[in-house]
C-alpha cells in the first residue's frame, strides 16, 4: 500500500503470446532494471526508447533472456512514475527469473490493479473513470484470490503451517520470558536453542526455495491430461516427456513427492501431468469413472495430450473420446508408427480438425521434438488461456519465502552477535508473519492465544 | 428533582486510577474539573494485586509520567520493593515493578487531588447523564445534585452493575465490598451504549504473623532502585521482600474435589475472564499436568499484616478457601483475613470509542479504565490521561490528541481496543506492540516529553531539563564517532575483562560500543571521560549505539506504518456508497469509522483490497473537492 515504492509485476496475459512483457513503475524503476541489465546504461538513455540486451543474474552470470527493454520516464507515462517494460522472448521460465531477480532486489509485486491506481491516484486517469479503476481492483483481487486458493497446494501449506507452528512456540517461549519474567515454569529461551531452532527451519526453506528455483513445486503448470485407450502408449508418453524434462524428485520427506513427479517442463511450458497415476495403471479416463465425469475433468484442464494407436483402426471408444474432447484444447498425438499403419489418418484429420496432429514413436524416440514444439506453439500461440495469475501468485510465493529466508538470516546473525533474546525474536517473528502471508494468515492474534494456551500464566 | 449543583467544564466519574489521571490532566490544562466518586476513602485504590508495573505495564506507568501524569510520582513514593524485571535482556523489554503500600498510595493520592488546583473532589454516587442533541451535557447524583460540563470521563472500573461471587453466594457489589453502580450502567444502556457483561478476580489475603517464611524463598527488591517517574530523585531504602511457594497435589485435589462449588465451575453461563489472570479453578484445569503453581506472598503495606496470596484468584466457597491455603507449604497455619472472590461487571464494547476515548455516540462523553474493557491498574491510568486530556483539549477548543502505535504502549492499547475490540478483559503485553524495540522503559521521556510539554503538562522547569539531556546524549554519541581507540596495553586489558575479542585495528569509540561484550562503561575506562554526564544519559547512549541497526529497522516501519496514518478518512464518508467494498469490509468499517487508512487497515475482515478501493474513493473526493 506505499505509494512510492516501486512495483513490478508481467503485464501481458501468460500464455497468450510470444513476448511477455514485465512492467515496472516507481522511482527505482530504472535503477533496479539496469542492475539486471546487459547492453546500454538505462540510467543514461533517452526516455521514451527501446534498449536491446540481455538480462542477466548478477549473483551468476547466468543469462536469463533476450530481452527489448523500454524506458520511460515520469512523467509522460502511464502511471505518471518511471516506467520499465522488459519485453521477454524465452519463454515463461525465463519471464520469471527475470520477475523474481527484480523483487530479490527490491521490487514489489505490484496488487491486483495496482498500475491503474497509481495511474489513478497520480491524475492520469480521471475522475470519471474512478469507478472502473475500483471495479478493477475488486475483479482482479477476486479473480487473484481464486486463483491463488486453487493453486496452493494442500501438502505446500501444511508444510508452511508446520514451519510456523514450529516459530510460533518458539517465539511464544520468548514471549512467555518476557511479558512472565517469573514464571519458572519454563527455562529461559537460550542462544543454543534459538540457533538450532532458526537453522532447522532455514534449512527447509532453503530446500523449498531450492526445489522452486528448479522452477517447478511452486509453479502450477498447465493442467495437462493425458487420454487414449489402453495401450496406446499414454505410459510412454508420460515416462517420455518426464525423462526428456528432468521431472523434479524432491527429498523433503512426504511432502511434495506425489505432485512434484507430475510436473514437467517443455521449451518453457511448464505442464502439470494431470492423475498421472490413473495413466500409469493404463486405465482409461473415460472407462473409469463415465463420459460425463470424464468431460468435466477434461474440461478442468488446460491442455489434453490425446493418444491413438497407429497400429490399430480407429473404434469407437476413439471417436467417443473425440466427442469427449471436443471444443477443449487438445493435440492428437499418433503413436507407435514404427509399427504397421493400420489407421485411417484422412478420418483423424477430418475428426481433429483444426487440432495439431503430431506422428510418434515413443519407442523409437522419433516425433518427440514435434511433439514437444506442437504443445509450446499450441501454448505461445495465445490458444490456451491458463490465467494470467498462476505465475505472479507462484512468484509471490518465492518472494516471500525469499523474505522469510532473510529475516531467519537476520536472527541467525543476532544470535551470532549475542544479541538480547528478545532482540533475535524480531526477526523471528518477522519470519512468521512472511510465511503467513503466503497461506493468507495474518492474524497478530495467533501469538497471544499460543502463549496462554502453551503456558499457565497469571496471578 | 434535582437541584443544580455547578457548572465546570470536564466532569470525571471515578476516582481510580483512570478517574485520577484524567481529573489531574484535565484540570492542570487548565479545565475547571469536578471528580466525583463513590467513597472519599478509596481514592486510587488497589482492590487486587498491591503492585504497579511490570513488563509493558511498567512502561506505560513511564509514558503516563512522561505525559505528565501522576501514577508514577506516587508510586516512587510509597514503593516497599522495586524491582528492575528482565535485566537479563534487551533494553526493550526492561520493565520496573514496584510493590506498593496500598493504604499508602491511596492517601498520597488523595491528598495531590486535594491540594491540587482546578480540581474539586466530591462523594457522589452519579445516577445519570444528562445527554441533549446527542451531546453530554453533565451528570445527576443520587442525591439529586445535577453538575453541568460539556465533557465527561466515566472511569466506574468494574463497578456498573459488579456482582460479587463466592462459591454459591453471590450478591450486587463492587470491589471490596464497595456499592455498585447499578442505575449509570441502565442509564447508559438507555444512552444506546452496548455493554459486555466481563468478570475477574482475586485470592484471598492472610495474617503475616501466621505465616511461616521459613518454608518460602525470599524475593527481595533490587539494591539500587530505579524509579517510575522523572522527577524523583529519592529512593526508599528500607525494602519489605515478597516470598514464593508452590501449591501441591494436596491443594489440586483440594480443588478438583470442590470444583463444582466455584462459582465459575458451577455451570452457570458468566461473564467472560481473562486468560491471563486466571483462577486457580482454571489453572487446574486447564493445565492438570502441572504438579505445582507458583504462589508468591506479597505485603500489602507497611502498616499492615495483610498479605496478598498471589496465584490464588478464586470464586471457591470460604470453607474451601481456608483448605487450598493450609495445603501450601509456609501457609499450614495461615489465616485468612479476606476471602477471594469473582467479580463480574459491565463494560463498554469499546470499539463503539473514537481513538480519543470518547463515544462515537454521544458528543462530549469519554470513557476510560476497565470499564472499556481492560484490566489493570497501568492501563486504566493510561487511558486515564488520555481521557482527561481530550476531555479537556475539546471543551477548551483544541485539537484531539492521540498516540499511534510507534509512540507509546498508551497508543498500542487505544489502538487495539477502539479498532479490534476485546473479547476478554484486555491486558497489555509486550507482544502486542509491532515497534517494541522503540517503545523503551529507557526513552520514554524522549517519546513523549515533548507531547506533554506542548499539551500543557510538563511544566517549564522539567521540560528544560529533558532538553539538557536531549542534548547531552546527541553531543555525547557524535562525539564517541570522533574518538579512535587504538589498541594499546590498557585498552586490551579492558577488552579481556569484558570477555571481549582483543582489539586488531583501531576503531572508533562508536563502533565498539556495538560489541556485544561492551557497554558505555567500557568505552568509557578507554577515552576521555565526560564529566557532564549523568548514568541516564550513559544508558541511553549505550542504548541507542548498540542497538542502532535495529532500532533503523524499527523505525523504516514505522515510516510506513504512519504513510497510511496520514490518509485520513473523511468524517463523513458513506460507505454505502462505495460499490467496491466487500459486504464485511462494509459492515465492519460503517462500525469501527476509522479515522485513517492505517485504521482502517487494522480492522479484521478489511482486507488490501477494500484499502484500496477506499484509497481511490477517498482520493476521488479530494479531486473534485479541488476541482470546486
Amino acid at each position: 500500500m506505499m505509494e512510492t515504492d516501486t512495483i513490478t509485476a508481467i503485464s501481458t496475459p501468460i500464455g497468450e503470446g510470444a513476448i511477455v512483457i514485465v512492467r515496472l513503475s516507481g522511482s527505482e524503476a530504472i535503477q533496479l532494471t539496469s542492475e539486471v541489465f546487459k547492453g546500454k546504461n538505462l540510467q543514461e538513455v533517452d526516455s521514451h526508447t527501446i534498449n536491446y540486451g540481455k538480462i542477466i543474474d548478477p549473483e551468476t552470470n547466468e543469462v536469463a533472456d533476450e530481452v527489448m527493454v523500454s524506458v520511460m520516464r515520469a512523467p509522460k507515462t502511464f502511471t505518471r512514475e518511471d516506467v520499465v517494460e522488459i519485453n521477454c522472448h524465452g519463454g515463461m521460465v525465463a519471464v520469471n527469473r527475470v520477475l523474481e531477480m527484480l523483487l530479490s532486489r527490491g521490487a514489489r509485486l505490484a496488487e491486483p490493479g495496482e498500475f491503474t491506481k497509481r495511474a489513478f491516484l497520480n491524475g492520469r486517469i480521471d475522475l470519471s473513470q474512478a469507478e472502473a479503476v475500483m471495479d478493477l481492483i475488486r475483479a482482479k483481487t477476486d479473480k487473484a484470490m481464486n486463483v491463488a486458493l486453487k493453486q496452493m497446494d494442500g501438502r505446500l501449506s501444511g508444510l508452511i503451517q508446520r514451519l510456523r507452528q514450529d516459530l510460533l512456540e518458539t517465539v511464544a517461549h520468548v514471549e512467555v520470558n518476557i511479558d512472565y519474567p517469573e514464571y519458572d515454569d519454563v527455562e529461559e529461551m537460550s542462544h543454543e536453542v534459538m540457533r538450532t531452532k532458526t537453522k532447522e527451519v532455514h534449512s527447509e526453506i532453503e530446500q523449498l526455495l531450492q526445489v522452486a528455483k528448479q522452477g517447478k513445486i511452486l509453479r502450477e503448470g498447465l493442467g495437462t491430461a493425458i487420454i487414449g485407450r489402453p495401450n496406446v502408449g499414454k505410459s510412454s508418453l508420460m515416462n517420455t516427456l518426464v525423462q526428456e524434462n528432468k521431472a523434479i524428485v524432491t527429498e523433503i520427506p512426504g511432502t511434495t513427492r506425489d505432485i512434484i513427479e507430475e510436473y514437467v517442463n517443455v521449451r518453457g511450458v511448464p505442464l502439470r501431468l494431470v492423475d498421472t497415476a490413473g495413466i500409469r495403471e493404463t486405465e482409461d479416463i473415460v472407462e473409469r469413472i463415465g463420459v460425463e465425469r470424464s468431460r468435466k475433468v477434461l474440461k478442468e484442464s488446460d491442455l489434453i495430450l490425446f493418444v491413438l494407436n497407429y497400429n490399430e483402426e480407429l473404434t469407437e471408444e476413439d471417436m467417443k473420446l473425440f466427442e469427449a474432447v471436443k471444443g477443449l484444447e487438445y493435440i492428437v498425438i499418433i503413436n507407435k508408427t514404427d509399427l504397421e499403419q493400420k489407421l485411417d489418418l484422412e478420418k483423424v484429420k477430418e475428426t481433429a480438425g483444426d487440432r495439431p496432429i503430431v506422428t510418434t514413436s515413443l519407442l523409437k524416440e522419433e516425433g518427440v521434438d514435434e511433439l514437444e514444439k506442437a504443445i509450446a506453439d499450441t501454448f505461445f500461440s495465445g490458444e490456451i488461456d491458463s490465467g494470467d495469475l498462476t505465475y505472479v501468485s507462484n512468484v509471490r510465493h518465492i518472494q516471500l519465502l525469499n523474505k522469510a529466508k532473510k529475516a531467519l538470516e537476520d536472527a541467525i546473525e543476532g544470535i551470532e552477535l549475542g544479541m538480547p533474546m528478545d532482540i533475535v525474536q524480531i526477526d523471528v517473528t518477522r519470519t512468521w508473519e512472511f510465511l503467513g502471508e503466503i497461506i493468507g494468515d495474518t492474524a497478530s492474534d495467533s501469538l497471544i492465544d499460543q502463549l496462554f494456551s502453551q503456558f499457565c500464566l497469571g496471578k | 428533582m434535582t437541584y443544580n449543583a455547578g457548572h465546570y467544564d470536564v466532569i470525571v466519574i471515578g476516582a481510580g486510577h483512570a478517574g485520577v489521571e484524567a481529573g489531574v490532566a484535565a484540570a492542570r490544562m487548565g479545565a475547571k474539573t469536578l471528580m466525583l466518586t463513590l467513597n472519599l476513602d478509596m481514592i486510587a485504590f488497589m482492590p487486587c494485586n498491591p503492585s504497579i508495573g511490570g513488563p509493558a505495564k511498567g512502561i506505560v506507568v513511564r509514558e503516563v509520567d512522561a505525559l505528565g501524569g501522576v501514577m508514577g510520582k506516587v508510586i516512587d513514593k510509597t514503593y516497599i520493593q522495586m524491582r528492575m524485571l528482565n535485566t537479563g535482556k534487551g533494553p526493550a523489554v526492561q520493565a520496573l515493578r514496584a510493590q506498593a503500600d496500598k493504604a499508602l498510595y491511596s492517601r498520597e493520592m488523595k491528598r495531590l487531588i486535594e491540594n491540587e488546583e482546578n480540581l474539586t473532589i466530591r462523594q457522589g454516587m452519579v445516577e445519570e447523564l444528562i445527554v441533549e442533541d446527542g451531546k453530554c451535557k453533565g451528570v445527576i447524583t443520587e442525591t439529586n445534585a445535577a453538575y453541568y460540563a460539556d465533557a465527561i470521563v466515566v472511569t466506574t472500573g468494574t463497578y456498573m452493575r459488579g456482582k460479587v461471587l463466592m462459591g454459591d453466594l453471590e450478591y450486587e457489589s463492587g470491589p471490596n465490598n464497595q456499592r455498585p453502580s447499578v442505575k449509570l450502567s441502565q442509564n447508559l444502556e438507555a444512552l444506546g451504549l452496548e455493554l459486555v457483561r466481563f468478570k475477574t478476580g482475586t485470592p484471598p489475603r492472610v495474617n503475616s504473623h501466621t505465616i511461616d517464611y521459613s518454608k518460602t524463598e525470599i524475593q527481595p527488591g533490587d539494591e539500587n532502585p530505579r524509579y517510575f517517574s522523572y522527577e524523583t530523585t529519592e529512593q526508599i531504602v528500607d525494602q519489605i521482600p515478597c516470598w514464593l511457594t508452590y501449591t501441591n497435589e494436596f491443594t489440586h485435589e483440594v480443588i478438583n474435589d470442590n470444583l463444582g462449588l466455584s462459582s465459575m465451575y458451577s455451570g452457570m453461563k458468566r461473564g467472560t475472564g481473562p486468560r491471563y489472570c486466571p483462577s486457580i479453578e482454571d489453572k487446574i484445569v486447564r493445565f492438570n499436568d502441572k504438579p505445582r503453581h507458583q504462589i508468591f506472598l506479597e505485603p500489602e503495606g507497611r502498616d499492615t499484616e495483610e498479605v496478598y496470596v498471589q496465584g490464588l484468584s478464586t470464586s471457591l466457597p470460604e470453607s474451601i478457601q481456608h483448605k487450598m491455603i493450609k495445603s501450601i507449604p509456609g501457609l499450614e497455619n495461615a489465616e485468612i483475613m479476606r476471602p477471594g472472590y469473582a467479580i463480574e461487571y459491565d463494560a463498554v464494547v469499546p470499539t463503539q470509542l473514537w481513538p480519543t476515548l470518547e463515544t462515537k455516540s454521544i458528543s462530549g462523553l469519554f470513557t476510560a479504565g476497565q470499564i472499556n474493557g481492560t484490566s489493570g491498574y497501568e492501563e486504566a491510568a493510561g487511558q486515564g490521561i488520555m481521557a482527561g486530556i481530550n476531555a479537556a483539549c475539546k471543551v477548551l477548543g483544541k485539537e484531539p490528541f492521540i498516540l499511534d502505535r510507534s509512540q507509546g504502549y498508551i497508543g498500542v492499547l487505544i489502538d487495539d481496543l477502539v479498532t479490534k475490540g476485546t473479547n476478554e478483559p484486555y491486558r497489555l503485553l509486550t507482544s502486542r506492540a509491532e515497534y517494541r524495540l522503540l517503545l523503551r522503559h529507557d526513552n520514554a521521556d524522549l517519546r513523549l516529553t515533548d507531547i506533554g510539554h506542548e499539551i500543557g503538562l510538563i511544566p517549564e522547569e522539567r521540560y528544560e531539563k529533558f532538553l539538557e539531556k536531549k542534548r547531552l546524549v546527541e553531543e555525547e554519541k557524535q562525539r564517541l564517532k570522533t574518538i579512535m581507540i587504538k589498541p594499546n596495553d590498557d585498552v586490551q586489558k579492558i577488552m579481556e575483562k569484558a570477555g571481549a575479542t582483543p582489539l586488531k585495528e583501531a576503531t572508533k569509540a562508536y563502533d565498539l560500543m556495538k560489541r556485544p561484550e561492551l557497554n558505555y562503561s567500557e568505552i568509557e575506562q578507554m577515552i576521555e571521560p565526560n564529566p557532564d554526564l549523568n548514568d541516564e544519559v550513559k544508558e541511553q547512549v549505550g542504548i541507542q549505539i548498540k542497538y542502532e541497526g535495529y532500532i533503523k529497522k524499527a523505525v523504516e516501519q514505522v515510516e510506513r506504518m504512519l504513510k497510511m496514518e496520514d490518509k485520513k478518512v473523511p468524517e463523513d464518508i458513506d460507505y454505502d456508497a462505495i460499490a467496491g467494498l466487500a459486504t464485511e469490509a462494509r459492515e465492519k468499517l460503517k462500525k469501527i469509522r476509522p479515522l485513517s487508512l492505517g485504521q482502517a487497515s487494522r480492522i479484521s475482515g478489511v482486507n488490501p483490497a477494500d484499502i484500496s478501493i477506499l484509497l481511490v474513493y477517498i482520493e476521488q473526493g479530494n479531486i473534485a473537492r479541488l476541482a470546486n
